[in-house]
């Protein structure tokens, strides 16, 4: 038994046989942390002592016979994610000593089940970002070569996951950032469908993009957490009061019948050769195991998905960061007896270049004169977008794509190049523009590096998803490969 | 050169709802310490969601049909965009392009002409928290916010440019405070800030169709402080077109303690809030027969009131008015009635009775005491006891003020005061006798001009007999007697 490689499921499994406690598994993935933190910064803060005592809590009940999966098992929560008590920073200045008062309701929901929460996940700041190299703090780096990228913006919570700090991570995804950190870093990622888990407590991005959902080893562990996440929340006006399936149900490896359509539009100009062979090759095996593939379906909008997501994405983000002003939390710049000076310096000094031209595009796109031409149009074409999607879902259960069209890239050789950081995004953009779920599983390697499938279903198809990932990840062994770090 | 002033109000009323706006805190927040009345959302910390009040929801569409709105099957929420200390989240959650009602009117009446006042909207956002500036003792100037009112539910009327005088102006606000009252969904209350008014106001020359600059007024705390601020920026105005300046567009603060406005420094970037649709609440679909449902429960609004009260109590259409201009005060009018006293009245009778002791001295010392008549200590009942009194003649209409003074003042009931002050009336002609000969006695002068001929001088003896015995003789029997004795004399 290596400790450090336990899923979730066989992490239960041992706990409830007693042949492992908690507390043991948690000092495991502290100690882990310890060895690796140094080399891949996965992590804003380790919550140690808390970790410990919710561990001893949580082998206190499994021995009362408490038997829900993940109870005992150690997270890394995304650092836009409130935990009450602990700092949630957003890995930005601007918070740096922002401490909740309250807890995200999934955080309250892992704390129902008594989850072990051992530290909270580097990323780009606010979530802006493609590789978590826009972390005010220090940039994540890629277990898979360290001189690589993890890419982002939940970039510490997939290292995290990849390099064995932790048996799982909650990510939130705006245009791909739980699915393409997934990708490069190999492992499980899961956007759900925009609605299915409540936000509330997430610091916003961008509201009608973000999305909560989990990175994992394997598909089970990812049903498993959807379980505990998923469902309507009161405090959360956009979420929808769906029932919440039981997902591992779905997980039956029977691929007979399912229609899969393979979008033209997504194998893009600029596609890694090992990328486009991988993908089409693990499309192969989704054959071979049952399903229908059509490989030739059109989405002819795809390619306007990119520029309405930097309209729609950063106007959003221009009202939501409008709270930071140094007057209520968070960083205050004070050396001026000038209020609209304090704000301006606040913010000059709190807020990083990417969050900066986030706001300004934002504000641009939003401006008097400036809405129809932009913001609006923005979301005439994602009505466009959404409607194509409709439309190829009454033919086909699913859409398989590649996550990103590149393995992950050196670390600083896009950074200052916000075009090309932008279009690694490229194919989970239009996932979020139409609130669809979609989830990035391990498909291969490019020379060593990892390469993610991408499949997407209508709304509230997260099931037909994680049936088609777990039974590919039943016919293969990418997901059993570990970083060797 | 004349002009006509045009003048639209906005009205900005805090609705009575328990919770606020968008979270789950009190709204109710008038005495509690400062910061109170807070929680993660109304804080504007990061991460937090706004969640619908239907109740503000339901009262704001309550007063859309009141004011005669269209209210639309489909509304959403927006965000209006500005920065500055006393809005939590940078940004306000307001309505822009699809309020609950819109193309309504009120009537108001000047000079006994009715006239329809158009409302451009009517529609729901949440207010902000509260600045207090203070200077240290060593000099220094601070700011202190308290955020309990922020998120409070506010409803926004946006009148048309209808009204042609600030008299119009005070009517429509008193009518709309009044209806806003009759619906129960706001307490109006001016002084205390949950209505508050905005006024645009501008001339336009005779014979012209475009009006000159229009300026914005604010700062108004009172009814009258609307109605001179509006007159004195209608005479600026013509003073300053008819010297041949131009008038600039701008924002100006009404100064109450020099009764003049002055020019505000624009608030940076105020002119474009860059609204978009709210992403955290989805547009809401309003279900008709809801909104049927919420029509159909509408209470009686005070032209209704008025009328009926025209023909169920044959009260004068001008008494009518007076009374069902208050909600309170109408419901004060109606409680007396039930008491079915003065019962040798007719119901008629009783009702006009009523009437003018309400606008009368009742609203007299309301108005002196700045009282609301809800709060004030003389129930229906007293007063009806009182006025039980007077027309029985036990007590004269000099008493009768005199102890509805006191009642008021004290809260004491009738009956008591009576006992105590023995303000029963003198009917004793021994005793009359007596005062109107001293009064005969005490004022030659007015005796021989009433023998000249001068009637009035009669009314100047009762008086003093009056004052003698503290107002409670028979004014009657002091009457006669002072004619016969004066006849003798």
């Amino acid at each position: 038994m290596i400790i450090n490689q336990l899923t979730i499921h066989e992490a239960h499994r041992l706990l409830g046989a007693r042949q492992l406690s908690s507390v043991e598994l948690t000092k495991a993935r502290l100690e882990r942390s310890r060895q690796v933190e140094p080399r891949v910064h996965a992590l804003v803060a380790i919550t140690d002592e808390l970790a410990l005592k919710q561990a001893q809590k949580a082998d206190e009940l499994i021995a009362r016979g408490n038997t829900h999966p993940l109870t005992g098992i150690p997270v890394v929560i995304k650092d836009n994610m409130c935990t009450k008590g602990i700092p949630t920073t957003c890995s930005s200045r601007m918070l740096e000593n922002f401490v909740p008062p309250y807890d995200a309701t999934v955080v309250e929901r892992l704390n129902g089940y008594n989850a072990v929460i051992i530290g909270k996940g580097n990323m780009d700041e606010f979530a802006m970002g493609s590789s978590t190299e826009h972390s005010a703090f220090f940039a994540t780096h890629n277990p898979w070569d360290l001189s690589r990228v993890p890419g982002g913006s939940s970039g510490g919570s997939a290292v995290a996951v990849a390099a064995g700090e932790t048996i799982y991570a909650l990510g939130s995804d705006t245009g791909g950032s739980i699915r393409q950190p997934a990708g490069f870093c190999s492992v499980t990622g899961l956007k759900p469908t925009y609605g299915r888990v409540s936000r509330y407590g997430l610091v916003a991005f961008a509201s009608s993009l973000d999305q909560i959902g989990p990175l994992t080893k394997d598909v089970a562990d990812c049903a498993l957490v959807l379980n505990a996440i998923a469902g309507y929340d009161s405090r959360d006006s956009t979420s929808v009061p769906y029932p919440t399936p039981d997902y591992t149900q779905c997980l039956t490896a029977d691929l007979n019948g399912l229609r899969i359509g393979i979008p033209k539009e997504y194998f893009v100009e600029g596609m890694q050769v090992e990328v486009e062979k991988a993908i089409r090759a693990a499309i192969n095996k989704l054959e071979e195991l049952g399903a229908r593939v059509e490989w030739e379906v059109s989405l002819p909008h795809t390619p306007y998905a990119l520029a309405a997501y930097y309209i729609i994405a950063p106007s959003e983000a221009s009202a939501n960061l409008a709270r930071y002003d140094g007057v209520k939390y968070g960083f205050s710049y004070t050396d001026t007896d000038s209020m609209w000076k304090a704000l301006e310096k606040t913010r000059q000094f709190g807020f990083g270049d990417e969050v900066k031209r986030r706001i300004m595009l934002g504000t641009y796109a939003l401006s008097a004169g400036y809405y129809d031409a932009y913001y609006l149009k923005a979301q005439k074409v994602r009505t466009l977008i959404r409607r194509e999607f409709d439309q190829a879902f009454e033919k086909f259960d699913a859409l398989v794509t590649p996550t990103s069209p590149t393995v992950p890239f050196k670390i600083g050789e896009k950074v200052d190049d916000p075009l090309q950081m932008y279009l690694s995004d490229v194919c989970t953009l239009p996932i979020n523009i139409a609130g669809l779920p979609a989830i990035s599983i391990p498909a291969g390697f490019g020379d060593g590096l990892p390469i993610g499938m991408q499949i997407i279903s209508k709304p509230f198809g997260e099931e037909t998803i994680l049936k088609i990932a777990y039974a590919y990840e039943q016919a293969t062994e990418w997901h059993k490969r570990r970083a060797s770090i | 050169m004349n002009f006509e002033t045009i003048i639209g109000l906005e009205v900005h009323a805090q609705l009575l709802t328990k919770s606020k706006m968008f979270c789950r805190c009190s709204a109710d927040y008038a005495s509690a310490p400062p910061n109170t009345h807070v929680c993660p959302v109304c804080l504007g910390m990061p991460g937090v969601l706004p969640t619908i009040n239907q109740q503000a929801v339901e009262y704001t569409i309550m007063t859309a049909l009141a004011l005669s709105c269209t209210v639309p099957d489909y509304t959403k929420f927006d965000r209006k965009n500005y920065p500055y200390p006393d809005l939590m989240k940078g940004y306000q959650i307001s309505q822009s392009d699809a309020p609950f009602g819109h193309r309504g009117w009120l009537t108001i009446e000047t000079n006994g002409e009715k006239k329809r006042i158009g409302i451009a909207n009517v529609h729901l956002e949440e207010d902000v928290a509260k600045l207090i500036h203070r200077i240290s003792p060593d000099g220094e100037s601070y700011s202190l916010v308290d955020v309990n009112r922020s998120g409070v539910p506010l409803m926004e009327i946006v009148g048309e440019p209808d009204l042609r005088s600030p008299e119009e102006a005070r009517q429509y606000l008193m009518k709309l405070r009044s209806i806003l009252r009759y619906l129960g969904v706001s307490t109006a209350n001016m002084e205390e800030g949950s209505f508050r008014c905005d006024a645009n106001i501008s001339i336009r020359p005779e014979n012209s169709s475009a009006p000159l600059a229009k300026v914005e007024v604010k700062n108004m705390n009172s009814f009258k402080a609307v109605y001179r601020a509006l007159e004195y920026e209608a005479k600026r105005q013509r003073r300053i077109a008819l010297e041949g300046k131009k008038l600039s567009q701008e924002t100006r603060g009404w100064v109450e303690e020099k009764g003049i406005t002055v020019a505000q420094r624009s608030k940076e970037y105020a002119h474009d809030y860059r609204y978009f649709p709210e992403p955290d609440l989805p547009p809401l679909v309003l279900n008709r027969e809801w909104v049927k449902e919420i029509g159909s429960k509408l209470p009686e609004l005070p032209e209704a009131r008025r009328d009926r009260f025209v023909a169920e109590y044959n009260l004068p259409p001008y008494d009518a008015n007076l009374l069902t201009s208050s909600k309170a005060m109408a419901d004060y009018f109606e409680a007396c009635l039930k008491t079915g006293v003065p019962h040798s009245l007719s119901s008629a009778k009783r009702a006009k009775m009523v009437s003018n002791w309400l606008s009368g001295e009742f609203s007299r010392l309301l108005n002196a005491t700045n009282t609301e008549i809800d709060n004030s200590k003389v129930s229906p009942e007293q007063l009806c006891l009182l006025l039980d009194l007077v027309h029985k003649a036990s007590i004269s209409g000099t008493s009768a003020k005199l102890m509805f003074k006191e009642m008021f003042n004290s809260g004491k009931l009738a009956d008591d005061i009576i006992a105590q002050q023995g303000l029963s009336q003198i009917s004793d002609t021994g005793v009359i006798e007596r005062e109107v000969m001293a009064a005969i006695r005490n004022n030659a002068q007015a005796v021989t001009d009433y023998k000249a001929g001068k009637r009035q001088s009669l009314k100047f003896l009762v008086g003093q007999v009056m004052r003698a015995t503290r107002g409670r003789a028979n004014p009657r029997l002091v009457n006669e007697l002072l004619e016969e004795k004066l006849e003798e004399g």
